[in-house]
């Protein structure tokens, strides 16, 4: 982990809202594996105090990309960064995806910035496999050529069906899966919407798969300092019973194993300690 | 060339290099900045609020950025005594950086208590004294907000603890040189101030507030100017150091913490978008004395010219 003043090389709007802006890095951009993230320091103004977290799409020697899109303050003011500016960047960060398990096979989900997230992932994995994308609109699908051209096989789905196939991206899934050939087991790397992060935990677990998803929480310091960022997890007390713990997700995530993921309406509810009711000041 | 400033400070026993601490809870519990921060440069580490039990902490979500700073309501989430003296302060002791342990309880006993253990504990340097979370034996009445609750918990910390005691004020008060006078009165080495102003956010378009907890505490840069009278209120209160804090980005508002009558400073919400913030606040303080003449930051202390220019 790092602290880089990085130079804008490119910065260019690409579809629907989504920016790539390329950066010259000599120190971060070597380090990353596919998952990590960079903490992204905003154009400087009274109204943004945070940095803001953005996943790797590409990192090769001497350059690190990111593919964003314009959502509210911060994402806004870094429209307005023009080639040869600097930016300052922490990372990378956090603990990304897992090598894919050698006999399985590769099965990436994505919706909005996760195919940007899991790019590195089909880049860096010797075993072609497959990607499900979905999206509203067809200028939600990012980069589907960019893993075609990697030889990975890529199946759209869009809401309003003006690409791919129309319906939600779980549906061509599950399609692909009642139809999946015996063979290699398939390994899971998700990243997008809770909703559907949800959904593959779900057919993950069912089955008895080894699956990975990319958590997105508002962040604070990125550093594991602040525990603004927590996500409860499952674990065991001393005792072997099953109780759940926080862990932070810029720095125990933001990928989890989807068998750890503690989903908020199951059951397992916080016991508080501290009195929520009152103003709880720090 | 001109001579190296003397920047120490000195709290009750506690020697500091330099006048530059972290902010509780804004710097975790000592790992976390490491390798951006050089550890060994910073005045002091203070750690983010321990209690003698583990803490959960809130629901999430715990922090949003609002206007000029953040509002925050983490709920005191930390390991405990023993995993902090466990998991941690090994990792700290390792550095010749006084730690500074902020702690907290939900009874004066636990105050006690916990800061009776940490006398025992070899690598902690001083004890911030968190009184600005809710008290739940009292039925939600803040310490830091009653100066009879003030006084007994801050006595009674003090009977049961040599180590440097600081009690960190909460700015949620008429008058702040009252609690500031408590403290001394009870034997405080210093105090520091302010903690967080209870505040809230809401999402208008599902009508629901931001935080989990509905309400949080503000930070940052839009608390600076408020932190700096009471920092000013204080300091003239009492003969004890005070600590002051709220808003610091640069040298520039650790300075006017230092003018009004403080003798340190600490660096919160501005680590997190500059974790390096705390040793530009460093150098910006010794390039401003070297400018002004000033043999040292003490000299510098409560120099606020109050009369009319001429
Ligand atoms: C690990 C990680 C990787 C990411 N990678 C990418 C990426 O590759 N590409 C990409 O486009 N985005 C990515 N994101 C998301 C990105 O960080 C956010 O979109 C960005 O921070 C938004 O900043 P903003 O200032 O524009 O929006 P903001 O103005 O901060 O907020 C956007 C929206 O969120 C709401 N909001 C603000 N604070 C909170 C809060 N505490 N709780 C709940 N809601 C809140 C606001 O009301 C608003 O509607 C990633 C996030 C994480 C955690
Ligand atoms: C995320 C966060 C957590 C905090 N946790 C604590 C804490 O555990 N104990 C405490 O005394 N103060 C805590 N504080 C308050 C800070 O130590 C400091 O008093 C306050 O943030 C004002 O300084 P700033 O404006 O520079 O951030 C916390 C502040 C923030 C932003
Ligand atoms: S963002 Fe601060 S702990 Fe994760």
């Amino acid at each position: 982990m790092l602290i880089e003043n990085t130079i804008i090389l490119s910065h260019r709007l690409i579809k629907g809202g989504y920016r790539l802006l390329t950066l010259k890095s000599s120190k971060i951009a070597p380090m990353v594996q596919p998952g990590q993230f960079v903490h992204l320091r905003v154009p400087p103004s009274a109204d943004a105090v945070l940095r803001r977290p953005f996943s790797v799409f590409r990192a090769q020697a001497g350059r690190l990309a990111i593919l964003y899109k314009t959502v509210g303050k911060g994402t806004q003011a870094m429209e307005a960064l023009r080639t040869g500016d600097e930016v300052n960047l922490v990372g990378p960060l956090g603990n990304g995806y897992p090598n894919v398990c050698k006999n399985s096979l590769p099965v990436l989900v994505a919706g909005g910035y996760g195919m940007a997230a899991l790019y590195l992932v089909a880049q860096r994995t010797k075993v072609k496999g497959i990607v499900f994308v979905g999206g509203k609109c067809a200028d939600d699908i990012l980069c589907a050529d960019d893993f075609r051209r990697l030889g990975w096989n890529v199946r759209v789905a869009t809401e309003d069906g003006s690409t791919g196939q129309k319906g939600l991206v779980t549906r061509i899934l599950d399609a692909w899966l009642n139809k999946k050939p015996r063979g290699r087991t398939p390994e899971f790397f998700a990243c997008g919407p809770n909703g559907l992060l949800k959904a593959i935990c779900k057919r993950v677990g069912r089955n008895g798969w080894d699956g990975w998803i990319s958590m997105d929480r508002h962040m604070g310091c990125g550093l594991g300092a602040c525990l603004a960022c927590v996500q409860k997890v499952r674990k065991r007390d001393a005792s072997g019973k099953e109780t759940w713990a926080w862990a932070r997700v810029c720095t125990e995530g933001p990928v989890f194993a989807c068998r750890d993921i503690v989903w908020e309406d199951n059951g397992m509810k916080q016991t508080s300690n501290t009195q929520h009711r009152t103003s709880n000041v720090e | 060339m001109p001579m190296k400033p003397d920047l120490s400070i000195r709290i009750g026993g506690l020697v500091m290099q330099n006048p530059v601490m972290t902010a509780s809870g804004t710097f975790g519990f000592g790992p976390e900045f490491a390798r951006l921060v050089d550890l060994n440069r910073l005045g002091a580490i203070v750690v983010k609020g321990i209690s003698l039990k583990p803490a959960q902490g809130n629901p999430t979500p715990r922090l949003v950025e609002v206007p000029g700073g953040l509002l925050n309501a983490i709920g005191l989430q930390n390991p405990g005594f023993e995993g902090f003296v466990r998991d941690y302060l090994p990792f700290l002791r390792q550095y010749q950086a006084p730690v500074i342990v902020n702690i907290w309880g939900h009874t004066i006993e636990e105050y006690a208590a916990i800061a009776e253990r940490f006398s025992e504990v070899p690598g902690v340097h001083g004890l911030e004294l968190n009184i600005s979370c809710p008290n739940i034996k009292h039925g939600g009445i803040a310490f830091g907000t009653d100066k009879k609750m003030a006084r007994r918990v801050i006595a009674a910390v003090r009977a049961r603890t040599r180590l440097p005691l600081i009690p960190k004020l909460s700015p949620n008060v008429p008058a702040i040189a009252e609690f500031a006078r408590i403290a001394e009165a009870c034997g405080a080495d210093a105090v520091s101030l302010i903690n967080s102003f209870p505040a809230m956010a809401i999402d208008i378009e599902t009508r629901r507030p931001i935080l989990a907890n509905i309400t949080g505490g503000l930070t940052g840069p839009a608390i600076h100017t408020i932190a700096l009278k009471m920092v000013w209120e204080a300091a003239r209160a009492v003969k004890i150091p005070v600590i002051g804090m709220g808003g610091i980005t640069s040298a520039k508002e650790a300075l006017a913490f230092i003018i009004a009558g403080a003798s340190a400073v600490a660096v919160g919400t501005a680590n997190f978008s500059e974790p390096r913030c705390t040793l530009a606040v460093i150098k910006g303080i010794e390039a401003y004395l070297v400018r002004h003449h000033l043999a040292s930051v003490r000299a510098l202390v409560g120099t606020l010219e109050t009369g009319s220019a001429s």
